[in-house]
């Protein structure tokens, strides 16, 4: 086991698109690191580097000690697992688990145990004499990971190896994957686009965008404290709402006014975030994660200057709680990051975004305690915990935070 | 509207076949089984069947060993001019065979491009056994080509990246997963090559000529035997359609066995749960 670095790793195609670029990044010895982003962010091509199958143009990747930029794919002792799973179709899963164990020249014993081994661990004992044709998805899936872990590598590189699976078995894998890591302690670059698997799963996210990694930081301290809007819009689900709002003095404090209505931002939003007295009487993105709505009618003490009024446009009732998609009279935040965001759900949510800009309406998405009686169609009270509100500058898209401008936390 | 339809479907189809089986049932109707027999007793016609099997071999396994790289490299590598180049490979396939024998002489004939080096070297290649063998190669490569690019293109990329991040380097990688995969691909091309170079004609007149025992193959043959004696160029004609079938059938089963039996994985299996 070793850790994986990239110092300054860049990757230019040969037609000129430059797919990664200046990246530096220590994934530690036996850390469960997730590479995220929306597709076309280098992601992949960033482990395909690491596996050697894609030539590394600038930089440099060392796996423990060992600067491999020259070293070939088969002596760089890598395990990698494959989105569409690469199993051999001519081989059986016995076979398929062995392959690298037979290209070594093994003892016959030593493979027949190791083999047995995995497929013990992994269920698979069943199966070893069929083809891989014959096994459903998730059988596929684990036969792709007992491949790679009798090769008792350094590190475990896994492209995507979830996104071919139905939801419900997507999560059991997930578990699956992440216990076996942990069992294991092998150090694992984990590269997914759904960022549930990486909020689930990693011990350190990374989020990169067009080549360029964004932040790397521990799921929650991610979700707490993206770095920008692009991190704070990729990160959650159901998304961050972003508004555009105008900072003013009001009463003493700060207020944020959205179209005709103003939220008071209160001591703490201050403290927090001591730089955001230099944008009093500028625009800034305003940020609201859904959970911290709610239905005004429930909760006690909401003060009226902490409250958002909107028209009900859907309600989902999901049991637990009710997901409330409403109209606030307030424009959307409509920069590069959010196209971006927006293109990567669909290209028509991307054209509706587009349509939105300018217009002083905005969907906002919030998630109601489950005893809400709102109905569709009605106005609103909204509650809004002004202590977990973000903010993003407009033109460099940077979180707001500490007094240094652009700096983190 | 619809039955009418039909029937001219089924009239359409009826002609066709019985277009394309007629010659065939003349020749076998008017070639007594004894005579199939009996012809392989005549000296000319073993010597020309002899003549067709030896250089269709030796062309065979010359189109094998050269042409399994070169699809490979076609098909497995993207690059600048690969379309170019695949377009040329298949050049052969639409060009005249009498066209593709004037231009082996003017190749390789002693007045030819190389034909002064090949003198220097004491070898002589048109009307020899060898000539016989290049224009087969010629001629009968880009249908197992084609067919091998296709099958070496259609194995799965990660499939090879996988073999290589597993330890296995480029040549063992080609030997252990895009060799087996693409197999019955590349069996299927290569009896299709096999039969047309076992029917090459018209290059082969041109650049090699019609010497008996030498390069005179069994369709050469056919035509000379025209004039002497009706008869045992049916019979000759006879023999070649028992070996083309025996192809055809083998083309056929092998098409099958790699449809039904290995194929590419599905990128997207069928996730229901175990």
């Amino acid at each position: 086991m070793a850790a994986v670095t990239f110092s300054d790793v860049s990757k230019t195609f040969p037609d000129g698109t430059t797919a990664v670029s200046d990246l530096d990044l220590e994934t530690e010895d036996g850390e469960f690191m997730v590479f995220v982003g929306p597709s076309g962010c280098g992601k992949t091509t960033a482990l395909r580097m690491v596996a050697g199958l894609e030539e590394i143009s600038g930089g440099e990747i060392r796996i423990g000690d060992r600067v491999v930029n020259e070293v070939s794919p088969k002596d760089r002792d890598v395990a990698m697992v494959f989105q569409t799973y690469a199993l051999y179709p001519h081989l059986t899963v016995y076979d398929n688990i062995a392959f690298s164990l037979k290209l070594r020249k093994e003892k016959k014993e030593h493979i027949d145990k190791r083999v047995r081994e995995a497929a013990r661990t992994l269920g698979l004992e069943p199966f070893l004499d069929r083809k891989p044709r014959a096994l459903s998805g998730g059988q596929r899936q684990r036969v792709a990971m007992g491949r790679a872990i009798v090769r008792e590598p350094q590190a475990f590189l896994m492209d995507e190896p979830l996104s071919n699976l139905d939801a419900k078995l997507r999560v059991q894998m997930r578990a699956e994957i992440s216990r076996l890591q942990r069992t294991l302690g092998v150090t694992t670059i984990y590269v997914t686009h759904d960022q549930v698997e990486a909020m689930t799963m990693g011990d350190r996210v990374a989020v990169m965008r067009k080549g360029e990694l964004q932040q790397v930081a521990p799921p929650q301290e991610l979700y707490d404290h993206p770095l920008n809007l692009f991190v704070g819009g990729f990160i959650g689900s159901p998304a961050m709402n972003l508004l555009e709002a105008t900072l003013e003095r009001s009463n003493g404090g700060l207020s944020a006014a959205l179209g005709d209505q103003r939220l008071s931002l209160g001591e703490e939003a201050l403290a927090a975030r001591p730089a955001l007295k230099r944008y009093e009487g500028q625009k800034v993105v305003l940020g609201l994660r859904p959970e911290h709505l709610e239905d005004a009618a429930l909760v006690t003490d909401a003060p009226a200057d902490k409250r958002l009024q909107g028209e009900i446009e859907l309600t989902e009732a999901l049991g637990s709680e009710l997901m409330v998609h409403l109209k606030v009279a307030a424009p959307p935040a409509v920069t590069e990051e959010v196209k971006e965001l927006a293109a990567d759900i669909g290209a028509d949510v991307a054209a509706e975004l587009e349509e939105a800009k300018g217009e002083q309406q905005t969907t906002v998405v919030g998630r109601f305690s489950a005893e809400s009686n709102v109905k569709e169609g009605e106005t609103t009270e909204v509650a809004v915990d002004t202590r977990a509100l973000h903010f993003f500058d407009v033109e460099s898209g940077l979180g707001i935070y500490d007094e240094t401008k652009g700096a983190t936390r | 509207m619809r039955r009418p339809f039909d029937t001219m479907l089924a009239l359409a189809a009826a002609i066709a076949f019985a277009f394309l089986l007629l010659p065939i049932v003349a020749l076998f109707l008017r070639v007594a089984p004894n005579d199939l027999i009996g012809g392989l007793g005549s000296e000319e016609v073993r010597d020309a069947l002899l003549v067709s099997l030896k250089t269709s071999a030796i062309a065979h396994v010359i189109v094998l060993l050269v042409g399994t790289p070169v699809a490979y490299l076609l098909g497995t590598r993207s690059f600048r001019g690969r379309g170019l180049l695949i377009t040329l490979i298949e050049l052969p396939l639409v060009l005249p065979p009498a066209v593709a024998g004037i231009g082996l002489l003017a190749a390789f004939g002693r007045r030819g491009l190389l034909g002064d080096e090949l003198e220097a070297l004491g070898v002589r290649i048109p009307f020899t056994q060898t000539a016989v063998v290049l224009a087969i190669v010629f001629v009968a490569s880009p249908f197992y080509v084609r067919q091998a690019i296709a099958a070496f293109a259609s194995v799965d990329r990660t499939l090879l990246d996988a073999s290589r991040t597993l330890g296995s380097g480029p040549a063992r990688t080609f030997r252990r997963v895009a060799l087996p995969l693409a197999a019955g691909g590349l069996a299927a091309g290569s009896s299709l090559a096999f039969a047309r170079g076992l029917g090459e004609f018209g290059a082969t007149i041109l650049f090699a000529g019609s010497f008996p025992g030498v390069t005179r193959t069994a369709p050469l043959a056919i035509y000379a035997e025209l004039d002497r004696s009706f008869d045992s160029a049916l019979a000759l004609g006879a023999l070649l359609v028992v070996v083309s079938v025996v192809v055809l059938v083998a083309v056929k089963a092998l098409t099958s066995w790699t449809l039904f039996g290995w194929t590419s994985p599905s990128p997207s299996a069928p996730s229901t749960s175990s």
